[in-house]
């Protein structure tokens, strides 16, 4: 976009509207800004707002360093074209709207859903409900559960949440599962 | 040939339902090919985009799960329909926009002024979300304490204060007592006149005695029944009775308030909603974690805790499954160590009457030449109590081994059992002070009601016993935290002896700590109506106690192994803090309405108990205002008021009993139509081919 003043900020009309498009206060998206421009190498700092940053680079964020769901959160944020999960200064901005403390639930038990569905089909099935344990318990094989007991944990959690029995859980029985959780 | 078990997964796609699903994903992403042809599919999909429209069109641009882009286009949109509007409605757009923002500015400035929110945020950051809530709820404590102490100082001690010393033109009024006997009024505290050690200061700084007895702290200064400021009356007794009351139902709504904020009460649905799988699974992983170690603790706790609990699944059916003799042979081993534990209970308060008794009995010498043992004669109730509360929960989860429940309910009934121990310890102390006050043996109190010789100013000396059970617990913390921590870690550290790490790094027990702070609660509860200036001693000793805890966290610490989840944690807290109030009702009702006040000191000295200022007030009003308060006491109020509430929870109960019932009829019409779909859908499928 066009920048107008100093080079280091953001323009105030883009600044006005990325505050009323999320859920961030105005020091929150300045500081996302200086965090996500020090991702950039030092060239490309000046175009920080149209520049894109690659997914290896992103993960060297501490927040997301020590995610297990880092590839996926990066994957349903970026909006890029070739699909190679970079992000640009706006995937960034949503990502950090989506997580904040002011988000809806709603939009927070969408965005969930997405990134627990591996396969992106749009239902959360056995095998996604068993990536998404393997995650959770960690990685190496001395801390994945036993098939026996994954197998009665995805019974009981389809118990809980499938509604309609179908053996997949879809977006509402996940909103729905999801409202009722008072740790979310 | 599809097998008939399987519904076609491409029909499923061209279903509005999931294509309203797949438009809100983005159009970025849509991929997939549309099996129908061009123009069937355009059709649904305009129709679930009208749907979709229809849900989402009212709420701002922000609140749409999708790309900045798509945000943009959306509030373009929004925008371009509200030039449609009248004017009157494009003013109320533009009115509650900005007021949105104006609050949310608001917000922004307010949360600088939170206490300690960086320092609670970092823990949150390292150590989890559990051991973060024992800090907020330090921190809740700390303002509570702090508001009750502004309540009670600005209508007890200030003016108080400020007639004492004639400031604005103020008097104070003494109404000399009535049908008295004189013997009662003696009371003569002796304030340390002269010269004196300057260790006999220190002694009374720690027993609330000598100097500190005459001071504001306690309820003998405010021996005052009236205050003249220019020409306005202010009734001190009557406002020390109401700010008694008002501290009381501020921390009871504060701490309902709190509590119903943050639980997710679920009435309908029978699951058990902080044990449920789906709560641990889709809102396990703490996103507030930043450093890979606490990363891989928090991955080891959850494997833990879902291999427990899906253990404890199998112990259940175990259990369910139990023959009658195992039955029998439990539930007299549990019968039995049940007995066992209300002997050492009964043992704990039995010795903690003897030890109140004695220490009352001589402590009353004015005998200066033991003075170290006076303190500790003085101090002892406050070690045994201590004592008891230390040992009491090593002997249940001792004992609770035996008596074979699953891990789950071994843990709550033991933290029951530590909540009761400490919470009746108090109780104890409290009966047995009080049956020395009203010891009636041979004629002691006939003039006054109450043993006048030892204690003319009872209310005194029971505000004395809970300022040094508070100094007490405050020096007890601070020593574990100096004399126990620190070398045990640098133990740890240099001494690679086999036994010492056994003993290895000690966790941070949440509910230990959290029943420590509920105890100091209770006692400056019970102790404010004794001591007005209690809840600032209070505010200070937390404020001291959270930075203690947090160094002695941050330093020698490791995060447990089998956390406890933040929503069930303050939950517990709340209600255990809850159970503490309730409780310290019962003592504050007894002495306020039940014993007879001193006659020699306070503010009630003309009154047959404290309660009574309250009647005698009423009396004051006029006759119609009366007549009305007098009828809401009756029991021809009380009986029919008493009767609508039971009416009213019937109906409510009745009410939630039929919710629950649609309910379960909605899901099983859920599951039927789920069905039906399929099986028209594969009978399409088959007609198609």
């Amino acid at each position: 976009g066009a920048m107008g003043g100093s080079a280091s900020l953001i323009p105030r009309e883009l600044l006005g509207e990325y505050q009323e498009l999320t859920f961030l206060s105005k020091q929150e998206i300045l500081l996302a800004y200086k965090r996500f421009s020090e991702l950039l190498p030092k060239e490309e700092r000046e175009n920080a707002c149209s520049a894109r940053v690659s997914k290896s680079q992103i993960l060297t964020l501490p927040e997301l360093r020590a995610n297990p769901f880092q590839h996926r959160i990066c994957h349903v944020f970026s909006t890029s074209e070739t699909r190679d999960d970079s992000m640009s200064f706006e995937d960034f901005l949503d990502m950090l709207s989506v997580f904040s403390d002011s988000a809806t639930s709603d939009i927070k038990s969408h965005y969930a859903f997405r990134i627990f569905d591996f396969d992106d089909d749009g239902t959360l099935d056995r095998k996604d409900l068993e990536q998404l344990v393997n995650c959770l318990t960690g990685q190496g094989e001395e801390s994945r559960l036993s098939s026996a007991e994954m197998e009665q944990l995805i019974q009981n959690i389809l118990e809980e949440s499938d509604i309609d029995k179908d053996g997949t859980i879809n977006l509402s029985e996940f909103q729905h599962v999801v409202s009722r959780s008072p740790d979310f | 040939e599809e097998p008939h078990g399987a519904a076609p997964v491409d029909f499923l796609q061209e279903l509005p339902s999931c294509q309203s699903a797949r438009r809100r994903r983005g159009g970025t992403q849509e991929r997939r090919p549309a099996l129908l042809g061009t123009a069937g599919s355009r059709g649904a999909a305009a129709r679930a985009m009208l749907q979709e429209t229809g849900e989402l069109a009212d709420r701002p641009a922000r609140e749409h799960p999708k790309c900045m882009a798509e945000k943009r286009r959306t509030r373009d949109s929004q925008q371009a329909d509200t030039e449609q509007l009248s004017r009157w409605k494009k003013w109320r757009r533009t009115s509650s926009k900005s007021l949105k923002k104006a609050l949310s500015e608001v917000k922004g400035l307010s949360s600088y002024l939170v206490l300690w929110r960086h320092d609670i945020r970092s823990i949150e950051g390292k150590f989890g979300t559990g051991i973060q809530s024992y800090f907020s709820f330090l921190r809740f404590l700390v303002l509570l304490n702090f508001i009750i102490f502004i309540l009670v100082f600005s209508f007890v001690t200030l003016p108080t204060i400020i007639s004492k010393y004639g400031i604005f033109n103020s008097t104070i009024a003494y109404i000399s007592p009535k049908n008295i006997e004189n013997i009662c009024t003696i009371y003569e505290p002796s304030g340390n006149k002269g010269l004196v050690y300057f260790y006999t200061y220190l002694k009374d700084l720690l027993s609330g005695t000598g100097f500190l007895e005459v001071t504001s702290l306690f309820y003998g200064y405010y021996s005052i029944d009236a205050v003249w400021i220019s020409i306005m009356r202010y009734n001190l007794p009557l406002a020390y009775l109401l700010a008694t009351f008002a501290y009381l139902a501020l921390s009871l709504l504060w701490i309902i308030k709190r509590s119903v904020e943050g639980f997710k009460h679920n009435l309908v649905h029978d699951a058990d909603p902080f044990q449920s799988y789906c709560n641990k699974v889709f809102a396990g992983w703490d996103f507030c974690i930043t450093d890979p170690n606490a990363a891989r603790l928090k991955h080891h706790s959850l494997q833990y805790e879902l291999q427990t609990d899906l253990q404890e699944e199998k112990l259940k059916q175990k259990i369910a499954e139990r023959s009658m003799e195992e039955k029998l042979r439990i539930y007299s081993l549990r019968i039995f160590i049940n007995i066992i534990v209300i002997a050492i209970l009964s043992g704990c308060f039995y010795s903690i009457y003897r030890v109140t008794v004695f220490s009352q009995e001589n402590s009353n010498d004015i005998d200066n030449a033991n003075s170290q043992i006076n303190l500790l004669v003085q101090y002892l109730p406050s070690i045994v109590i201590t004592l008891a509360n230390f040992i009491g929960p090593l002997i249940f989860s001792f004992l609770i081994r035996f008596e074979d429940y699953t891990p789950a309910f071994e843990i709550k009934l033991t933290l029951l059992r530590c909540v009761f121990v400490r919470l009746a310890n108090i109780g104890v102390l409290l009966f047995s002070l009080w049956s020395q006050i009203s010891n009636c043996g041979s004629d002691k109190c006939k003039p006054c009601g109450y043993n006048y010789k030892l204690y003319p100013c009872w209310e005194s000396d029971v505000g004395q016993e809970m300022y040094k059970l508070m100094i007490f617990d405050f020096i007890v913390i601070l020593a574990v935290a100096l004399f126990l921590d620190f070398p045990r870690k640098l133990l740890v550290n240099h001494c690679s002896c086999k036994l010492v790490q056994w003993f290895g790094d000690k966790e941070f027990e949440i509910s230990d700590n959290v029943l420590e702070i509920i105890y100091g609660q209770t006692i400056c509860w019970i102790g404010t109506f004794f001591s007005p200036l209690l809840p600032a001693i209070a505010t200070i000793k937390y404020f001291i106690i959270f930075y203690v805890k947090k160094i002695v966290l941050i330093h020698t610490r490791k995060p447990a192994a089998r956390p406890i989840r933040a929503s069930s944690s303050n939950f517990f807290f709340l209600v255990v803090l809850l159970i503490g109030l309730l409780l310290a009702f019962i003592p504050l009702g007894v002495s306020i309405a039940r014993i007879p006040s001193s006659k020699a000191c306070g503010p009630f000295r003309n009154f047959n108990t404290s309660w009574e200022v309250i009647p005698d007030t009423i009396l004051q009003f006029p006759t119609g205002l009366q007549r009305i308060l007098f009828g809401m006491a009756s029991e021809a109020f009380a009986v029919p008021f008493f009767v609508i509430l039971c009416i009213i929870l019937f109906y409510v109960i009745a009410l939630a009993r039929a919710h629950k019932r649609v309910v379960e009829q909605l899901r099983e019409q859920l599951v039927l139509e789920s069905r039906d779909k399929m099986f028209l859908i594969r009978k399409i499928t088959e007609a198609q081919r």
